[in-house]
């Protein structure tokens, strides 16, 4: 006794003393701690799972020419005359003029880390008597792969998309009878058609894009779409995805082209994601709500039950500060040993669970991996926490009247 | 006019009225307007019946309580407006207390108990305070219990390590109520003589309230409270065992 000073002291015999007690309001911060833990895990999971499915296949931002469109109004005149029903123009392929140049802004813009230039368009893939309407995508594949993967989407064959190279869908595959190596044309709306042949099978996750995407290079698709030399958009990927709607300002500010990110086009899934955050944020608030309750209420009830030995402490010299510091020390010292064992019990949570949340075949429901990064806070968090709920039991403790405590 | 502390008596009471309730029905006044001096040295007894206001007086001498009226002068300064923390200081600086029921920390040791008065002013790393709780636990007998917990102790070895600890800070006066109230004859004894001891060896002063006349014939001086008044107040000379 002595080294740590008198209100640490003190404060630490009387958690040492009061065991059942300190048990419980200890195990009670530990349970709250790791649930918040574990809660956190497994919306990360759900969230990284969900936008892993939903981004996996396409771009976290798109750039295009703007869409043409017709002006409604003739001239500039105020009583000029409004034609009274605008039909919407039907769009041709519109191409971007001078990409190298936005594709090189795009690429030095922070927050991008790949960019890929993408001549896309209808066509149908013809082999025997089978003809298919297409989504063809021509692109270079190693720019291309750094923005949207597609490794592990490949079930057969290889990436690689050189001269006559095509990679298909594998509903597209089956729908023309096709398999690896064979050769089948794709003829497009410009009356032009190419044989190319299949190097690769994707699944690209859902049946709608198995059924219609077929990648190929860059050249071969621009002389089909007849837009040789041009692209008609450009694809980047960024290294955090819940920014993207920020970094497509960007890029429409500095580039004046249409830009689209996965979260425009998402928009559901992203609300659904606002959504869980906003739910885990209020579980987790009344946890730490219900958590702060808890050791309040036991020191309340600690403080009554100490109330001689307060009163001996004042009697013999303890200031009302150093009483209130000896409750506002176990209150520290509570939620610091939650945050601790909470830890541990969060990281035993996960781990069991990660196991147990499997599907038939034994892959995990969600990858769910303990925040390390969040241990800090949380113990930061949990002390802060123990000393304000310990505010009102140490208020009481200074409060006691030395005289009337110690009579009984 | 400026007071000189030596000569002035350890505890100057003038007028010192203490009401209970004030302002309510049950308003009750405990302390009628007492005046009392004890000077440094003395061994005084404080008798009268249950209710006449012993315990209320205690309080207000060692600064657990205020009274509501009069002046209450300790070792010559005025202590009677001081906000709470300034009496929990002159309370730790000038006086120790010794209660009826031991009242030890059941969470520390016995010698830690000793030392809780010095540990709370940051005396924490002093050896000599260390070896003054030591000494005075040798000096109350129990040599051998420096580590054990109060709870190992009998009721008269508490009380006794309760002595020490009044007098780990040499107080000047220690204010003892009920010291032997449940002790039995013989460990009542022992309490009081060691009691006795510090007064005659290191000049501490004591204020003993007690029921007991056998034990209040054994103090210097004896004074009566009835009904929140001083009823008697005289020197006696201590009938030797």
């Amino acid at each position: 006794m002595g080294l740590l000073g008198f209100e640490l002291t003190v404060a630490l015999r009387f958690l040492r003393e009061g065991r059942m007690q300190t048990a419980l309001i200890v195990g009670g911060a530990s349970v709250g701690v790791a649930v918040i833990y574990f809660i956190t895990a497994v919306l990360v999971g759900v969230q990284a799972d969900l936008i892993r499915r939903v981004t996996g296949s396409q771009p976290h931002i798109v750039l295009k020419a703007p869409d043409e469109t017709v002006a409604p109004l003739l001239g500039s005149r105020a009583d000029a005359a409004r034609i009274a029903s605008v039909q919407a123009r039907p769009q041709r392929l519109v191409t971007l003029d001078g990409w190298p140049v936005i594709a090189r802004q795009i690429e030095t813009t922070p927050g991008v880390t790949a960019v890929a230039a993408v001549a896309s368009g209808a066509a149908l893939a013809i082999k025997g008597d089978a003809t298919r309407s297409i989504v063809l995508v021509g692109t270079d594949m190693d720019r291309y792969q750094r923005v949207v993967r597609l490794d592990d989407k490949l079930t057969q064959g290889v990436l690689r998309l050189e001269a006559s190279d095509a990679l298909m869908g594998i509903e597209l595959a089956k729908d023309l009878g096709a398999v690896l190596g064979d050769r089948f044309r794709v003829q497009s709306g410009e009356g032009t058609s190419e044989v190319f042949q299949i190097r690769g099978l994707l699944d690209l996750g859902t049946r709608e894009l198995n059924r219609r995407y077929v990648y190929v290079n860059l050249r071969p698709a621009q002389s089909l779409l007849n837009i040789t030399g041009r692209v008609t958009n450009i694809d980047a990927a960024i290294d955090n995805i819940m920014r993207a709607e920020q970094v497509a300002a960007k890029l429409r500010a500095s580039t004046g082209q249409q830009i689209e990110s996965w979260i425009q086009t998402n928009q559901q899934v992203f609300t659904a994601i606002g959504n869980q955050n906003i739910m885990t944020l209020l579980i987790r608030s009344f946890v730490t709500v219900v958590v702060a309750l808890g050791i309040a209420s036991v020191l309340v009830v600690s403080v009554v039950q100490k109330r001689k030995e307060i009163g001996i402490l004042r009697a013999v010299g303890t200031t009302r500060g150093q009483m209130m510091r000896v409750f506002l020390w176990q209150g520290a010292m509570v939620g610091a040993a939650g945050a601790l064992l909470g830890t541990a019990f969060g990281l035993v949570l996960i781990s069991v669970f990660s196991r147990i949340l499997r599907s038939e075949k034994g892959v995990p429901l969600f990858t769910m991996a303990f925040d390390a990064g969040l241990t800090g806070i949380v113990f930061a968090v949990a002390v802060v926490l123990g000393v304000i709920a310990a505010v009102l039991p140490a208020r009481n403790a200074a409060r006691l009247d030395p005289a009337q405590a110690i009579r009984g | 006019m400026a007071m000189n502390p030596a000569a002035a008596p350890l505890v100057a009471l003038d007028a010192v009225r203490k009401t209970y309730n004030a302002g309510l029905p049950s308003e009750q006044e405990v302390l009628h307007g007492l005046d009392l001096r004890i000077n440094a040295g003395e061994f005084a007894a404080l008798i009268g019946p249950s209710g006449s206001g012993k315990s209320t007086l205690l309080n207000i001498i060692g600064l657990l309580e205020g009274g509501s009226g009069g002046v209450y002068r300790l070792a010559g300064r005025d202590v009677t407006q001081l906000d709470d923390d300034a009496r929990t200081q002159a309370r730790h600086a000038t006086l120790g207390f010794i209660f009826q029921f031991h009242h030890l920390l059941p969470a520390f040791s016995t010698l830690e108990n000793v030392m809780l008065p010095a540990l709370i002013g940051g005396e924490v790393m002093d050896k000599k305070s260390r070896d003054r709780a030591a000494w005075l636990l040798d000096a109350v007998g129990l040599k051998d219990a420096h580590h054990k917990k109060p709870t190992e102790l009998s009721g008269g070895m508490q009380q006794r390590v309760a002595i020490a600890r009044a007098l780990v800070r040499s107080p000047q006066l220690v204010l003892a109520d009920e010291p032997t109230g449940n002790l039995d004859t013989h460990s009542s004894d022992t309490i009081f003589e060691l009691m006795r001891q510090f007064n005659r060896e290191q000049g501490t002063a004591f204020l003993v309230v007690t029921h007991d006349p056998r034990l209040a014939a054994r103090c210097d001086r004896i004074i009566e409270l009835v009904d929140g008044s001083i009823a008697g107040d005289r020197a006696n000379t201590p009938k030797l065992n």
